[in-house]
């Protein structure tokens, strides 16, 4: 494949490149493009869950849909769309940021993505075939060893499935860092984000498993019989939260870290100052994901762990506030006294740190043990979460995609629509959160699909729902600024914000191989450097020479297919024994793709001297 | 392009497997993700010692186990890991023919190692009515025993695919990563055994 074959192409050429792709920068818009639709999704599930909430007793939803409506609502808002998205701009951005052509194992890249969409549309599936899960998010066992239907079963399959996408692309992110950072990218010069997608990733590696092992679990009782978490044959239910919140805890701060990271890299950009207290803001990332993994307990505390254990959580939960606190502070000294613009991206940033705080504080009232037996299972705790999944997450997704847009596409956001969109999110936001911390000290329990009247909760729930409406306007108009943009939008520079990082020496969007060569760093901020120095662009460490390339492939694809075909065919084995031919299919479909890929040869191909010479022309 | 020139150099290096990036990627991956590995066998031997005493009246540990096979399944398993680090060692010198015929000698004690483990399990489902849904032990057991199991089948097929894959065109830069990340897999896949020999059967017999 020549750099002109590439570039000619009608519908089905297209279809057919994005399906076999290995590039990074297409798999990022695959994420995208998928997280986008399963964000929508979810947020359509909240709309609903607030409508039924806006009056008391209301009829809109029964009991059973209002179950599947909250559990589908978390599942796809965590695993299908704030995860992906973020794994869609680590893909986008972190190569270009450590000056790598690709990442370390394309095609795993592109498998990880295959399996996220499958996992996401067979979790999905369960609407139209009989009912969506309805045992929670977190499923806990009996209740979701107890669900009637198939609802569970897609769900263990549906994640269990998307799961392994996304600890491939964990292994994938880990190996591009270690081995691929350009010449002089050194460790401690690493931008921000290219750090949180380091510690982000040892978390996933980390804390998947446990999720894969606490799935098969479930799937073993509800499938085949086993007694894991049957009582009456030995088993005991709280091993599932256990592993759930092993894995589930990490799983707040592999949403978290990578916003922190975009937050870093936006705020140093915009007030055209290098990032206050790097080495502190490191030091602190490692030290929130290290802690992460020893406060999963705190789920639990109503549990009946006893005391001792519910101290020793307490206090671990307590100590994050101290690496989270000195990353708050250093990014406010790092606007201090800086040159600062305010656009769209500063904005949903310069949000990002009072609506996280809040929750924040929120966070270690709950983390003493004795106070959550108070809020335990009631708004208070739906208010704290939302507070820090969509002030610090939702906010860093919006303000990575404003600002990192024209490098994605070459097109840059319109500004005033992305004014109108933050303030209507960011006022509905609150308006829907803030008041849910005084519902659930009120005694207002999650989960209940009614509430009765006079109970002094009717206003506050009103209010809520109203916020969630200017919510949804505000995601309404992003979505149009996309599609306005994609027809309409300014064509954007290489480095349209003046910008610090490596990603902003290349052309936007960066040709398939993004760097002629391979760029030289000579510190933190590389291309600032160059910028102050007189220079304004990289030096290459070496002479343009021959590009090696990957191999697209339609593998991944087709191994994909036989893992959602063999996840049909283990859901229905329990109806029909001759479902179990959909598994062997299914599986003998994924087993012999993996052969291909292992007994073929993939050399990949050479961008010549001479087309890259050519191509500057 | 061609690559038979960098792919097979006139001498190979000392470490072949290293010698390209894909190599290197390779290698570092497969350690990360034994890493992944360590954490899901850690669970499972986690949900084992919670439910091991869970009998439901079926029988006990002490019960079924006999530490003979299990002593003679763990002598071909750590064996095996051996007789893959001498394949290994002909790979640096590469000595092609020895490698496969160490590693030949590596799958055919796993094949033992694996067939010991049906055994022992159909022993116990018709000696002793011992099954994954006897109770809460039952299913611990069976899962934990036999992830471990599924991964020795996983690696044997593997083992098998590049061997004969490579049979007639010996060895380059682009398949010895291949052999060398499979020997770490498999040295890994043997020190879950020896876990599980102690937590599950040691402790099983004695604890």
């Amino acid at each position: 494949m020549s750099i002109a074959a590439a570039q000619k192409k009608g519908f089905g050429a297209f279809i057919w490149d994005y399906l076999t792709t290995v590039d990074h920068k297409k798999i990022a818009h695959l994420y995208l493009v998928g997280g986008g639709f399963f964000f929508l999704l979810g947020g359509l599930e909240a709309m609903f869950i607030r409508i039924q909430l806006i009056k008391p007793e209301n009829d809109f939803l029964s009991a059973g849909l209002y179950n599947e409506m909250i559990t589908m609502h978390g599942t796809t808002m965590i695993f299908l769309a704030a995860m992906p998205l973020l794994i869609g701009l680590m893909n986008a951005i972190m190569p270009l940021q450590i000056g790598a052509r690709d990442v370390a194992f394309p095609f795993l890249n592109s498998l990880g993505f295959w399996l996220f969409m499958f996992g996401g549309i067979l979790l999905n599936c369960s609407w139209f075939l009989g009912g969506a899960p309805d045992a929670g998010w977190t499923s806990y066992t009996p209740l979701s060893t107890q669900s009637p239907g198939h609802g569970v079963d897609f769900y263990v399959l549906g994640l269990q499935i998307s799961g392994a996408g996304t600890l491939m692309g964990g292994i994938n992110f880990l190996v591009t860092i270690v081995t691929m950072r350009a010449p002089g990218m050194t460790y401690m010069r690493m931008p921000l984000f290219t750090w949180t997608t380091f510690v982000t990733s040892v978390l996933i590696l980390f804390a998947f498993p446990a999720l894969t092992v606490g799935l098969f679990l479930l799937m073993f009782d509800r499938m085949f019989g086993s007694a894991f978490f049957d009582v009456a044959l030995g088993g005991n239910a709280v091993i599932w939260q256990h592993l759930f919140w092993i894995f589930g805890h990490p799983e707040v701060y592999i949403l978290i870290l990578p916003a922190f990271g975009v937050f870093s890299d936006i705020l140093s950009t915009f007030s055209k100052k290098r990032l206050f207290g790097y080495t502190a803001m490191v030091f602190a990332t490692i030290l929130i994901a290290f802690l992460g993994f020893m406060v999963w307990a705190h789920h639990m505390f109503t549990v009946g762990l006893g005391p001792v254990a519910n101290a020793i959580f307490a206090i671990a939960t307590m100590a994050i506030a101290v690496p989270t606190g000195i990353k708050i502070f250093n990014w406010l000294a790092t606007m201090w006294g800086g040159s600062i613009t305010i656009n769209s991206a500063m904005l949903w940033s310069l949000a990002f740190i009072p609506s996280f705080t809040i929750g924040g504080m929120t966070g270690v009232m709950l983390a003493s043990a004795v106070a959550d037996y108070q809020y335990h299972d009631t708004y208070f705790v739906v208010a704290h979460f939302h507070y820090v999944i969509v002030g610090g997450v939702v906010f860093g997704i919006l303000a990575a995609l404003h600002y990192w847009w024209p490098k994605l596409f070459g097109k840059i956001l319109n500004e005033a629509m992305g004014k109108w969109a933050f303030w209507l999110f960011f006022i509905g936001f609150h308006l829907t959160f803030f008041i849910q911390h005084f519902l659930g000290l009120m005694g207002m329990p999650r989960r209940y699909w009614v509430f009765l009247e006079d109970q002094g909760l009717d206003t506050g729930n009103l209010v809520s729902t109203i916020g969630a409406l200017l919510m949804g306007l505000g995601g309404l108009i992003f979505v149009i600024n996309i599609i306005y943009t994609a027809f309409k939008g300014e064509n954007a520079s290489g480095d349209p914000w003046d910008g610090r990082t490596l990603e902003w020496a290349i052309p936007s969007p960066p040709p398939f191989y993004n760097f002629k060569q391979t760029p030289l760093v000579r510190g933190l901020d590389p291309l600032w450097i160059e910028k102050t120095e007189g220079k304004g662009e990289m030096t290459g460490a070496e002479p343009i020479g021959d590009i090696h390339m990957p191999d697209g492939s339609i593998l991944p694809f087709i191994m994909s297919i036989g893992f959602f075909i063999a996840g049909f065919g283990f859901i229905y084995q329990t109806d029909q024994k001759a479902w179990l031919l959909a598994v062997f299919a299914g599986m003998g479909i994924a087993l012999l793709c993996m052969l291909i890929r292992s007994l073929k040869d993939y050399h990949g191909y050479h961008i010549t001297k001479e087309e890259l010479e050519r191509e500057a022309d | 392009m061609s690559h038979d020139h960098s792919l097979n150099p006139e001498t190979m290096p000392q470490e072949p497997e290293k010698a390209t990036l894909e190599g290197k990627n390779k290698f570092l991956g497969l350690w990360f993700f034994l890493g992944g590995e360590t954490v899901l066998f850690a669970s499972l031997f986690g949900t084992y010692l919670a439910l091991r005493n869970s009998t439901a009246n079926g029988p006990t540990a002490q019960d079924l186990f006999g530490l003979e096979l299990v002593f003679i399944m763990t002598m071909l398993l750590l064996t095996s890991s051996l007789t893959s680090v001498y394949a290994m060692y002909h790979m640096k010198n590469n000595d092609f023919k020895k490698m496969q015929l160490w590693l030949g000698i590596t799958a055919f004690l796993g094949i033992g190692f694996l067939a010991c483990e049906i055994y022992e399990f159909y022993h116990y489902i018709h000696e002793y009515e011992f099954t994954f849904r006897s109770s809460a032990f039952g299913s611990a057991f069976y899962t934990l025993v036999g992830f471990h199991g599924g991964h020795v089948a996983f690696g044997l097929s593997w083992l098998i695919a590049i061997m004969v894959r490579n049979a007639k065109r010996g060895l380059n830069l682009y398949n010895a990563p291949k052999y060398y990340t499979f020997s770490l897999y498999w040295h890994f896949i043997d020190v879950v055994w020896v876990f599980i020999f102690t937590v599950v059967y040691l402790m099983g017999k004695v604890g």
